[in-house]
Order: structure tokens, then sequence, then C-alpha cells
């Protein structure tokens, strides 16, 4: 077997990719067709920015999606063959199998691993924890800063001197201090966690209490509906086996791979303190309006007011700052990574990859690279997206 | 503004006297204490041992106190071991148990002794700390006025190609976090297997094999073109794109203004109505900016002299964390700390000098 030229290993990712393609086109036809029913996320079609942010931003989710359904990846992106240590991009598989894929597409790393795989790979963890995570940060955000802003007073300088003391905080001491095995062992992450997952609780059961009061019937099975699922997933989420919680026993259907917990908590920690000083601020002004005096006068209940007033009122600026937020927790996660705390060794996310390929980066390159593109062309479309989302929000 | 001042100091020395004390339990957990005597004493010392290693140091006590012997308002307890050796704190070599001080903490200007190191933390940080100013100031020279520059450029002909070009080069910086530009420049300019150093290397354009060098440890003592540049260049390029931005919509916002207008009608030339109208009342939000921006940098200057292995204090930082040595991590804290808080301090009164319509209250 011949190596691959760069033609033919950009030919050969074209290839490997197509169902990516096929689903980023039906995608764009839909949306650019249905765009004027779509409200806020059809005019982001109006845009090229935002477009070719979305297109950048769906593309790796569209990895993620169907790579962890095995449509995409070439090779295991834990197997190491051997012979195929540091090996350039395009290098031919040595041994290679009746349908094994025979190419290692952009070569192989320091422990003879395909690097595409790895990659595509890795695309996975990080769009399942990046979102999620930003998205819990939000509940925590939300739940605290909606009332600091409406009530002021000594609540308030309290929330604010505990986000400005997280704030203060050299975010890599915190993750050495919070990610070191030696503290994952204490519990004191999953305690956090405890505290940190049970705001969506807290917050989806006013949120709808406070809007069908009136109507206790509803109310129940709404709140049924909503916080049952919920809870379970909290109960089994915070409960893993053989740590200090560990009260479910064998009823524990969902424990998330190792580490992973643990970086989902402290990112989210980091993220949540910010997330409330924009809320705060947000609801500071908005609460001086005169559609919540008219609410006041009506005898609407303050978190009424706050969840359904206030919050709907303060979604552009929240909409936009998510996007970046998600970027900026890429970055964090990464960062993570890159001083190898929290995900195992072996792990294909971005940043673990980068810090591998960087040891040997003056006489290999091929290894470091892809995951970095990787990275930042995914955070460059989350700031494009933001950014077209800002333009177009503007716009009316 | 003195109460103003005042009060904001009064926060400032409540909210490290907190962090501290976060620090301090955190490192101060068991399995931590376990492994610091592991790695002091003995690897395989068994659990009697570590517990006594550990009692021997006044590392059992109560948490309170001893973060009250490290602040300095609590006496520092001498313990003497039966075969004659004394450990404490306080202890000097050469100074009698009866003449050793009983107050030494941080308040008495004593910051402890570093266990990676084998130093005194205070030597170490002021030390590292040099360093680490020498580079955050060729940063701040690189970063302030091409962010500036770019941010001008773009907002003073809002929607023009320039502004187009200019904004996405400034939104690409702010989505390469350092450790990717930083890997993505060594691998162009600094390593020898980089196709544009083999050309310039084949056209003799350049001594040696590499354009720039990918380590900065000889910047440590003699730093130059060769051997800062990239660091230097990583560390900035992540802040100067949010600067650049805020910069830019200022410019832009104040370009929309009357007086402008009125000046552009008068008939003054446009260069001179950017440099003389627009350009003062445009640096009033990046100055904010920019100094908020520090503490952010913190960060990269981690990750930087991680990568390029330039020994200053957020190498330093990655050590004593990454080793548990528990005075030097606090020693760490407490500088990062009060560099956060001045910073948000002097852009806080900073804002107040430069526009004149906000007032401290």
């Amino acid at each position: 077997m011949e190596p691959l030229s760069w033609g033919g290993i950009f030919a050969g990712m074209f290839v490997q990719l197509i169902p990516v393609w096929i689903a980023l086109i039906v995608t764009f036809t839909v949306s650019i067709y249905y765009k004027r029913k779509l409200g806020l996320y059809g005019k982001l079609f109006d845009s090229t920015i935002g477009m070719i942010g979305f297109a950048l931003v769906m593309f790796w989710v569209f990895v993620a999606a169907l790579g962890s359904m095995d449509m995409i990846l070439t090779h295991d992106p834990l197997g190491q063959v051997s012979g195929m240590k540091n090996k350039l991009p395009g290098t031919p598989l040595r041994g290679a199998q009746d349908g094994d894929y025979a190419h290692y597409l952009l070569g192989g790393d320091n422990l003879a691993r395909d690097i595409f795989s790895r990659v595509m790979s890795g695309a996975t963890i990080v769009i399942l924890i990046a979102p999620l995570a930003t998205l819990f940060a939000y509940m925590v955000g939300i739940t605290l800063g909606l009332p600091a802003g409406y009530f002021g007073g000594k609540f308030d300088t309290l929330l604010s001197f505990v986000a400005n003391l997280v704030l203060a905080f050299p975010v890599i001491l915190l993750f050495y201090l919070l990610v070191t095995p030696e503290i994952v062992n204490t519990g004191l992450p999953q305690y956090m966690a405890i505290v940190l997952f049970f705001f969506p609780l807290i917050f989806f059961s006013v949120l709808i209490n406070t809007r069908l009061k009136q109507q206790p019937q509803k109310n129940v099975i709404w709140l049924c509906a909503v916080l049952i699922p919920l809870a379970v997933m909290y109960v089994v989420t915070i409960n893993a086996p053989s740590t200090k919680i560990d009260i479910l026993g064998s009823l524990d259907f969902f424990n998330p791979a190792a580490g992973i917990l643990v970086v989902f908590v402290s990112v989210v920690f980091v993220n949540s303190p910010t997330v409330f000083r924009i809320v705060r601020g947000l609801t500071l002004d908005i609460k001086q309006r005169d559609y919540v005096a008219a609410a006041q006068t009506r005898g609407e209940g303050p978190w009424y007011i706050m969840l359904w007033e206030i919050l709907p009122n303060a979604r552009g600026p929240l909409i936009v700052d998510f996007c970046l937020r998600i970027g900026y927790t890429t970055i964090l996660l990464g960062t993570l990574g890159f001083f190898g705390l929290g995900l195992p060794p072996e792990s294909p996310d971005w940043g673990s990859t980068i810090n591998d390929g960087r040891k040997l980066l003056s006489i290999y390159l091929h290894p470091a690279l892809p995951p970095a593109f990787a990275l930042l062309s995914l955070v460059l479309g989350l700031n494009l997206l933001a950014d077209g989302l800002r333009e177009e929000s503007l716009r009316d | 503004m003195g109460l103003f001042i005042l009060r904001r100091l009064g926060v400032m020395i409540l909210t490290a006297i907190c962090l501290t004390f976060i620090v301090f339990f955190l490192t101060n957990l068991h399995p931590n204490l376990e492994k610091l005597a592991k790695t002091q004493g003995e690897m395989r010392m068994s659990d009697e041992q570590v517990d006594r290693w550990l009692a021997n140091r006044g590392y059992d006590q109560p948490l309170p106190i001893k973060y009250g012997e490290w602040l300095g308002v609590w006496p520092s307890k001498i313990i003497e071991v039966d075969d004659g050796r004394a450990y404490g704190r306080c202890l000097q070599t050469g100074v009698s148990i009866a003449d050793t001080p009983r107050f030494c903490g941080v308040i008495q200007g004593d910051w402890g002794f570093s266990t990676v190191f084998k130093d005194e933390v205070s030597s170490i940080v002021a030390t590292r700390l040099s360093l680490t100013g020498k580079l955050m100031f060729w940063v701040m020279m690189l970063m302030i006025p091409s962010a500036l520059l770019i941010g001008v450029l773009a907002g003073m002909r809002e929607g023009s190609r320039t502004d187009r070009s200019l904004s996405t080069v400034s939104i690409i910086t702010t989505a390469t976090p350092e450790y990717v530009s930083g890997v993505i420049f060594i691998a162009l300019f600094a390593a020898s297997a980089s196709p544009l150093n083999q050309w310039l290397a084949s056209m003799d354009w350049i001594e040696g094999r590499t354009l720039f060098k990918g380590t900065a440890t000889s910047a440590m003592e003699n730093a130059n073109f060769n051997n800062f540049f990239l660091p230097v260049l990583t560390i900035s390029l992540y802040g100067m794109g949010y600067i650049a931005r805020m910069t830019r919509a200022s410019m832009a916002e104040v370009m929309t203004a009357q007086y402008i207008r009125t000046a552009r009608l008068k008939g003054v030339s446009f260069p001179k109505i950017v440099v003389k109208h627009a350009l003062r009342n445009a640096l009033i939000a990046p100055f904010t900016v920019i100094m908020l921006q520090i503490p952010w940098l913190l960060n990269g200057v981690v990750i930087v002299e991680t990568l390029f292995n330039y020994k200053g204090f957020g190498w330093v930082l990655v050590q004593a964390a990454g080793n548990n040595d528990i005075e030097l991590l606090l020693g760490v804290s407490v500088v990062s700390v009060i560099v956060v808080l001045i910073t948000q301090l002097i852009s806080d009164i900073g804002y107040v000098y430069l526009n004149p319509r906000i007032s401290v209250s």
C-alpha cells in the first residue's frame, strides 16, 4: 500500500464525513426554506456571519452525534496498532485485515492510535459536556441572580460577595484544588454536585408553580411530569458506587464515566458566578420598567414577576451570552485536559490530546495540530453564532 | 473618595482572608496531608508513621488554630520530639527555643517554607513574580497598542471592508485559547520539522534550524526576540481580540455622536477628527476592560509558562498545586488575589477620573 498524498488524505476525510455533510445540507435547506416561521432562529439565516458560525457549530454537533453512532470513526480511538507510532498522515495501516480502514488518515500519535478517530470522538465529549454544563451554570445563575437583583439588600450583598470570591480565584488553582485525586476521594466534588445540581429542580418547580398556581389540577400534573424525571436523574447522577455517596446500591442505573462528573461540577462552579452577575445586572435594569410596576399593582407574587416578567425580557442578552459561554466552557475543558486534570489520561478529549501532542512537538507536528484546530473551529463557530444572534436580535 | 477606597480595601482584606482560608482548608484535607507526609518523609510509611509524622509537625491541630498560626494571630506551637529534635513554624537555625518569637505568620512577614523548593516562600514568590513581571510588561507593550489600533481602525468607519476584516481577526483571536495558539506557533515557527523552518534553513536565511525558540527557559536570564517573542505573542493574542472589540464598539458609538458630525460639517479632515475629537472619548471604555483583563491574563500566564517552560509565577503555581505545597500555594493565592482586587480598584477609580459623568457614592 502506498501512503496517501495530501489530496488523498483530504478526499478520504471528505468521504468519511459524508453523513455529516448530508445532515448539514438537510438542516440548512429546511431552515432556510422555513426561515420566516422560525423566529430568532430563522433570522439567523439572514446574516452571513451567523450562518458560518452555525455551520461550524452544527458540523461538530453532527460529528459528535454520528461519531457516537459509529458512522464516522475509522478506527477505535483507544486502540493501538503496532508499528503505527508517530506515523505521518496518510500512512497505510500495517497488517490491515479485510474490513479495516486501510490508512491512518491523520497519522498516529505517540501511542500508535489513530489521530483522526481520536479527534472525531473527542468532539462527543466536548459537545456533551460544554452545553450541558453551561445550562446548569445558567440554572444556578438565574435562580440566584433574579432574587439578588430583585430584592437587593443583605441577600444580594452576601451572594455578590461570594460570587466575587469565586471570581477572584485563579481558575487553574481552583481546578487543581478540586480535581486532584486526593480531593476527589474525599467526596468534595460530589457534595458540590448535590448543591449545584439541585438548582434545576428549584428553578423548574418555581417556574411551573408560579404560573399554574390558580389551576391546582394542571399544576400537579405539570409538576409531576417535570420534577419526577428530574429528581430521578438528580439522584442517580450524584450517586456513584464505592464513593462516599452510595445509598442506592444496585438501583443506580446511570453512572457517568470516571472523572466526567468531577470535571462537570468544577466547570459549572467556575461559570455560575459570572452568569449570576449578568442576570443580577439585567434584573436591576429591567425591574424599573413599567410592565413590572403593572404586575406589582396587579398583585402578582415576586417570583412570578421574576420568572415570567423579567426573565423573558432578559432573553436577548442571555441567549447571546449563552453561546459565548459554551465557547468559554469548551476552552475551560481544554484547559483541564491540558493540565491533565480530571479526565482519564487516555481520554480522546481535545485538551488531553493537545497536551500529549505538545511534548513531541519539535519533531512530530501532526499529533497536536488536528485537536488544536478542532477546538479553535468550534469556539470560533460559537463566537460567530453569538455575533450573528446579537446582530439579528438588535435589528428589531 | 477616601471613604470609597477605604471600604474597598476592607472588602479586599475580607476576600483575601476568606480565599486563603478556603485554600488552607482544601490543602489541609487529610488525603492531601497524607500525600505530603509520604512525599516529604518516606513513600512506604505505614498509617501510624504518617500520623506521627503529621503530629510531630503540628499538622494534626484543629484547622482554625493552624490557620491562625499561618496568619500570625495565634502563638505558634513548638513540638519537641523524643529524640531531641523540635519542630515549629518559628524555629530558626542558631536560635534557641527560649528566644524564638511566639508569633510568626504572614502579618509578621513570615510567609513560611516551601516543601518542594526547600526555600522561603517570600523569596520564591519575589523572584518568580519578577520574572512574570518581565513577561507581562512585554505582553502589555505588544497587546495594548495593537488592540487599540485595531479597534480604532475598525471602529472609525463602521461597516467598511477594513472594519469587517479587522473584526473577523479579533473574533478569531478571542476564539483561540493560549494552549491552541501556542501549539500552533511552536509547530509553525519553532519546530525543526515545520516546512517553513526547513525552507528558511535551506535558503540559509536563519541561523540554526528554527526561526524562534520553542522554549523560553533561556529568556529568564537573557530575553531576546528569538526566545521571548512567541510566549509574549501567545498571551497577547487572546486578550487582544477582546480589547479590540470593546474599543471598536466604543469608537463606533462615538463616531455617530453629534459633535463629530458638527466637526465634519465644519470641514475638519477625517484623520484630525479621529485623533483630536473621537479618540479621547472612545478610550474610556477600553481602559476598564484592559484593567479587568489583567486577572484574566494570569490564567494565560500559567498556561504559557507551562507550555514554554518559563519558570515564573504561573509555573510555580502549577508546581505548588501539583505537589500540595501548602505554604507556597497560600503565598501564591494571596498574591494573585491581591493582583485581581487591586486591578478592580484601579479600574473603578480610573473610570471615575476619565468619565466625569460618573461619581462614586
